[in-house]
């Protein structure tokens, strides 16, 4: 193609001998053409990031290296550049956006400057000009007020301002290529539906073509021209979005897609007569006091929240990162005591409780964590974290370790993984063992915190089935927690979304998804990233 | 990935540090039947030089100077390891305690670490055999007092990063006691840090030991290798090996342990090794 701006033949990059695959991309082809954007989209693992790293000659290199293959970047092959002419290049005529800004980002430094440095770096402007190029760029990028922007620090900023002054950096030099790698992954999806629809009209205003790395199928729908779908080093399909969003080829790509959760609201079941957990006008309170006598601060992290539960149902809370959500939770499983209010589980109240006072409820409700790899203490066999629960509520040793096998046979694992160790499973293996470990002492309420965040797309969609299984062979109820509201819309049957403290809407999850009353409920629903792709998809 | 085995005996500084703490540790525990003989006895005319028939020649006095660095290697090791147990025992459940509870009794249990810490650590050891009388266990009493805080800071730092955890957190909804907590979960992810610094403790509990040997503070009636140093030193320009034996074998102890105790370190933590 002559007018590709990125052209990959066959790059091939080696990993080292003590990883568990030869190479991390392997004979991957691909072309990024003028104003295009171009998504590779894979799991973790699938080698995107590695592709993207490549292009800029950012491999940690000894160990990590291409062994084959060109990256012909205007008429140049980027592999046998040296490194100084490679230096000229970066920043200057290919771009990178990361998926931490706050990391990206100089803490010491204005963000003003940062700006700055780059046209400094690459340009003979003066310097009154790289404040007005400066001043312009911050107006691109959608900042309010540019003078007070370029004053500040990257830690005065909201993660969205920051994402944008990266992309300001980007776009300095009005480069031909901007390679991103997952810029959004880190934000909220209010703030990411803005800064997707930022990087679109740039990228028109500008003329740039973007290479974009994501493992979000939704957030492909909202952005791409043409999509390559990665698995194991390999491109396994490419065309342009509409073929492989609508029309899939490839099994992998069908499997992503149809592990995409839907926006298909789950329907309430009979109301049950008396709730199983009642939450009354519950409030915490963070103080925290400012070092050589600061001012002290307060954060109503819960401000009256009320909500109920009824057996076998689910309800979930949604919100973003700060609205409460999980210190809801973590008053309600009682790993914070809460500040007023109470909570009333099966009609007893269990607030104010001290920890030994808790002890015997424990059995009525447990928790299921976020971080498959941080929740399992890595020095205790698997037998033995599931065993923990019963054996504190008198269940003996050996009766405690049986049911563990049985637990590990139903959530999918086979019984021998008891005498393993955590560290010998991947990330989908783990959250079942969280899993078993919950359901352990047979509670009546599982409180789950993000589950499934942490997982890739079809390791979440086993992981939800399987909850959904257990769900009604227990016939738990379910606290879901939340960010996405695709996940609680598959799950729960009643949604209570949570901003700033408090719950702004609450009620069965059709009714909200048909009628959502307050403003902040439609913007959520809104920014959910591909939902037109997504409701196309029935 | 290789095995934890395979790093640390593979690396050839460890294995160099483990033959020469192996040959210094079954010298100590046989030094009865390698030298049968009490090593203040006096068994020919002093200042032999090394030669045949005293390896290593005698003394001021016409004591052996083998069999003292034998019976030495008794006392000094079995003072400086049972130091350290005490230190690191002490330190862990000190450390353990501040980290996991924090609040009121980590302020206090810290000022009380730091207290010790600001105190230059030989001459409160000098103080504390001064004050208690020179004698093995007092020398023990001495070194544990003055060496603890490192690892109760060591403890502290990895408990409160550990504690944060989510899996003690799912301990907590399991109902689990804190003092189960600490023993089954929270200490057991700490001991890394601990073997190191404490394998390291080894090597400084030594120097401590042999230099109040040196000075004539250490255990009466005990040959260490410190007190054949301080006997010897007035006649450093006519005998030269009466320090120089010693002296080089407290060098080289405290070296190998230095190189076993990094060994462990980058095995212990591979990825610090590898890149």
């Amino acid at each position: 193609m002559s007018d590709s701006v990125l052209s990959i033949e066959g790059l091939t990059v080696a990993l080292p001998a003590w990883s568990d695959r030869k190479c991390a991309v392997s004979n991957v082809s691909l072309n990024i053409g003028q104003k295009e954007i171009v998504c590779v989209v894979g799991e973790s693992g699938s080698g995107k990031s590695i592709m993207g790293k490549a292009i800029l000659g950012l491999l940690p290199r000894p160990h990590v290296r291409s062994t084959g293959g060109r990256i012909l970047f205007e008429g140049r092959d980027l592999l046998a550049l040296p490194d100084d002419e490679m230096r000229k290049l970066r920043g200057k005529r290919i771009a990178m956006i990361f998926q931490e800004p706050m990391t990206a980002l100089n803490p010491l430094m204005k963000v003003g400057r940062q700006i700055g440095e780059v046209l400094e770096v690459h340009t003979e402007l003066t310097q009154a000009a790289r404040k007005a190029r400066v001043l312009d760029l911050i107006n691109d990028v959608r900042l309010p007020e540019p003078e007070r922007i370029i004053d500040s620090y990257p830690h005065q900023l909201s993660g969205g301002q920051r994402q944008r002054i990266v992309i300001a950096m980007a776009l300095a030099l009005e480069p031909a290529l901007i390679i991103a790698d997952e810029p959004t992954t880190a934000l909220d999806v209010t703030t990411q539906a803005q800064i997707l629809h930022l990087l679109k009209e740039l990228q028109r205003a500008h003329g740039t073509s973007v290479l974009f790395i994501t493992h979000d199928f939704g957030v492909v729908a909202e952005i791409a021209d043409r999509v390559a779908v990665m698995r194991h080093g390999e491109i396994v399909e490419a065309g342009t979005a509409d073929q492989v969003l609508r029309n899939p080829q490839a099994d992998y790509t069908k499997a992503l897609v149809a592990a995409v959760p839907g926006l298909k609201p789950r329907l309430k079941g009979a109301e049950a007569a008396q709730p199983l957990l009642v939450v009354r006008e519950l409030e915490k309170t963070y103080v925290s006091t400012g070092g050589f006598g600061g001012p002290v601060r307060r954060v109503k992290a819960v401000n009256k929240v009320g909500l109920e539960l009824g057996r076998q149902s689910s309800l979930a809370l949604v919100g973003e990162s700060g609205s409460g959500k999980s210190t809801l939770a973590r008053c309600i499983i009682g790993l914070e005591r809460p500040d007023g209010g109470e909570i009333l589980l099966d009609g007893e109240r269990i607030s104010g409780m001290t920890r030994n006072q808790l002890r015997p409820y424990r059995r009525h409700m447990q928790m299921i964590f976020q971080d498959p790899f941080a929740s399992l203490n890595p020095r205790q066999r698997v037998g033995d974290i599931i065993a923990i629960g019963p054996m504190i509520q008198g269940v003996s040793r050996q009766q405690a370790q049986a049911e563990a096998r049985a637990l590990l046979s139903l959530v999918g694992l086979k019984p021998e993984a008891a005498d393993r160790y955590p560290h010998e499973f991947s990330g989908g293996q783990r959250q079942r063992i969280g899993i078993a470990r919950a359901l352990a002492v047979k509670p009546k309420l599982i409180v789950a915190d993000e589950p499934v965040s942490a997982l890739d797309v079809s390791v979440q969609k086993q992981v939800l089935e399987l909850l959904n299984d257990l769900r009604r062979k227990f016939g738990l109820s379910m606290l879901f927690i939340t960010h996405d509201l695709r996940v609680a819309a598959t799950v729960c049957e009643d949604i209570a979304i949570m901003q700033r403290g408090e719950i702004v809407e609450y009620g069965p999850t059709a009714k909200i998804f048909a009628n959502p009353e307050h403003p902040y409920t439609r913007s959520l629903l809104e920014a959910v990233p591909g939902k037109e792709w997504i409701s196309s998809l029935g | 990935m290789k095995s934890f085995g395979q790093r640390f005996l593979g690396n050839p500084r460890v294995m160099i540090g483990l033959v020469w703490l192996a040959v210094v540790l079954i010298v100590a525990i046989f030094a009865n039947v390698l030298s049968p003989r009490d090593p203040f006895a006096i068994v020919a005319t002093p200042f032999i030089r090394p030669s045949g028939a005293y390896l290593l020649g005698t003394d001021s006095l016409g004591r052996d100077v083998l069999a003292g660095l034998m019976h030495g290697a008794r006392t000094t090791l079995l003072i400086a390891v049972l130091a350290t147990l005490v230190a690191v025992a002490f330190g862990t459940l000190v450390g353990a305690v501040a980290g996991y509870y924090g609040g009121l009794i980590d302020d206090v249990l810290m000022r009380l670490t730091e207290f010790f810490q600001t105190v230059p650590s030989f001459l409160f050891a000098i103080v504390l055999i001064a004050v208690l009388s020179p004698s093995a266990l007092n020398l023990v009493i001495a070194i544990s007092v003055v060496s603890w805080p490192p690892i109760t800071r060591v403890v502290r730092a990895e408990v409160l990063s550990v504690k944060s955890r989510e899996f003690v957190q799912a301990a907590v909804v399991a109902g689990q006691r804190d003092s189960a907590i600490l023993l089954t979960q929270v200490l057991p992810n700490t001991l890394s840090p601990l073997i190191v610094t404490g394998s390291l403790l080894v090597a400084t509990a030594i120097l401590v030991e042999s230099a109040l040997s040196f000075l004539g503070l250490g255990a009466p009636n005990q040959m260490s290798w410190g007190f054949m140093i301080g006997a010897g030193r007035s006649f450093l320009r006519d005998a030269w090996w009466l320090v120089t034996v010693p002296g080089v074998a407290i060098l080289l102890t405290v070296l190998s342990i230095n190189l076993v105790g990094e060994g462990l370190n980058d095995a212990l933590n591979p990825r610090l090794a590898d890149l």
